[in-house]
């Protein structure tokens, strides 16, 4: 046997161990444009709270705010899911796989639980910690569900904990954590994605 | 003729420890992926290797037939769905595999 072909022997070895535990279809775009649409959100949110009033409907704040997060969340959910759906194609692998089913079940326990847990605040009306929480389950969550995909979603994932955390600390300044967190955050670290991984690709 | 000593040593190690069951890629990458994970399932074996039904079928009864892979059936619903498992002596034999591998990188080296 050539040293060559040995080598090309342990490299197929490796590659097939990491992609067969890693979903690697996971678009990094998504990300960006999450970020973009959380951060329309935050500005609206703001507008709301503190500007002038051109943006106030009929409708209590609380339920304009809870609103947009909603139409914020259903939007990232499906461009993350489109993207991600487009990206698999190209690389020839389904969606939902063996990987992406274990990255799920991980991930949706800290979610659920988290969105469970921001449900019942609202029923309290306990709205001031209800950024920190969105952010420190949803870091929880991005963490548990990392070992399944890239490295990079476990920093995110540690990132918004942290900011979560600080959010906590500074009362009166969820809104402006929350637009770091799922805004400049996800930019930040769709952008890394999309140049690790996505363009490289697109190439082949 | 130091050079054609090493060449036979080398023989001699390909021939002793490398698994005839893995001599062939598929079979190794499919012992990879089952090592990897607790369980993987046909369909997605399919879809990681790219490789025909036919094909990985023949290599997964081969592997079986050496006791190195055990086979569940089940049903998700109404779709058959087989998952398969290394077994101790498949794990076994594959680290020796990669033993065997390595040793002949370190020799051609040295």
């Amino acid at each position: 046997m050539e040293d060559k072909d040995l080598y090309d022997e342990i490299n197929s070895i490796k590659k097939i161990m990491e992609r067969s535990t890693k979903f690697i279809s996971l678009s990094g775009l998504s990300g960006i444009l999450a970020g973009g649409y959380a951060l329309i959100g935050a500005g609206i949110g703001y507008e709301i709270i503190y500007g002038n009033g051109i943006l106030r409907g009929g409708y209590s704040i609380d339920i304009q705010l809870f609103s947009i997060a909603l139409i914020v969340l259903l939007l990232s959910i499906t461009t993350g899911i489109a993207l991600t759906a487009r990206k698999a194609h190209r690389k020839g692998q389904t969606v939902w796989n063996q990987s992406s089913r274990a990255l799920l079940k991980n991930g949706l326990l800290p979610l659920l639980t988290g969105g469970a847990f921001i449900l019942i605040l609202l029923l309290h009306a306990d709205y001031h910690i209800i950024a920190p929480s969105c952010l420190i389950f949803y870091g929880l969550a991005l963490a548990a569900a990392s070992q399944y995909t890239y490295g990079d979603v476990k920093w995110l994932g540690i990132t918004e904990i942290i900011l979560g955390l600080l959010a906590m600390l500074l009362p009166g300044y969820g809104l402006l954590f929350w637009a770091l967190g799922f805004g400049v955050m996800h930019i930040l670290y769709g952008s890394i994605m999309y140049f690790k991984y996505d363009r490289e690709n697109n190439a082949d | 003729m130091a050079a054609l000593c090493t060449l036979n040593t080398t023989v001699k190690i390909t021939l002793t420890n490398f698994d005839k069951a893995f001599e062939n890629r598929i079979r190794l990458q499919i012992m990879s992926v089952l090592v990897a994970n607790e369980s993987y399932d046909f369909n997605s074996l399919k879809e990681l290797l790219a490789v025909t039904d036919g094909n990985l079928a023949s290599h997964l009864k081969a592997l079986e037939k050496e006791e190195y892979i055990t086979m569940t059936k089940s049903f998700l619903g109404r779709k058959p769905n087989t998952s398969y498992r290394a077994s101790a002596k498949g794990i076994t034999a594959f680290k020796k595999h990669l033993e065997a591998l390595e040793n002949l990188i370190k020799q051609q080296r040295g």
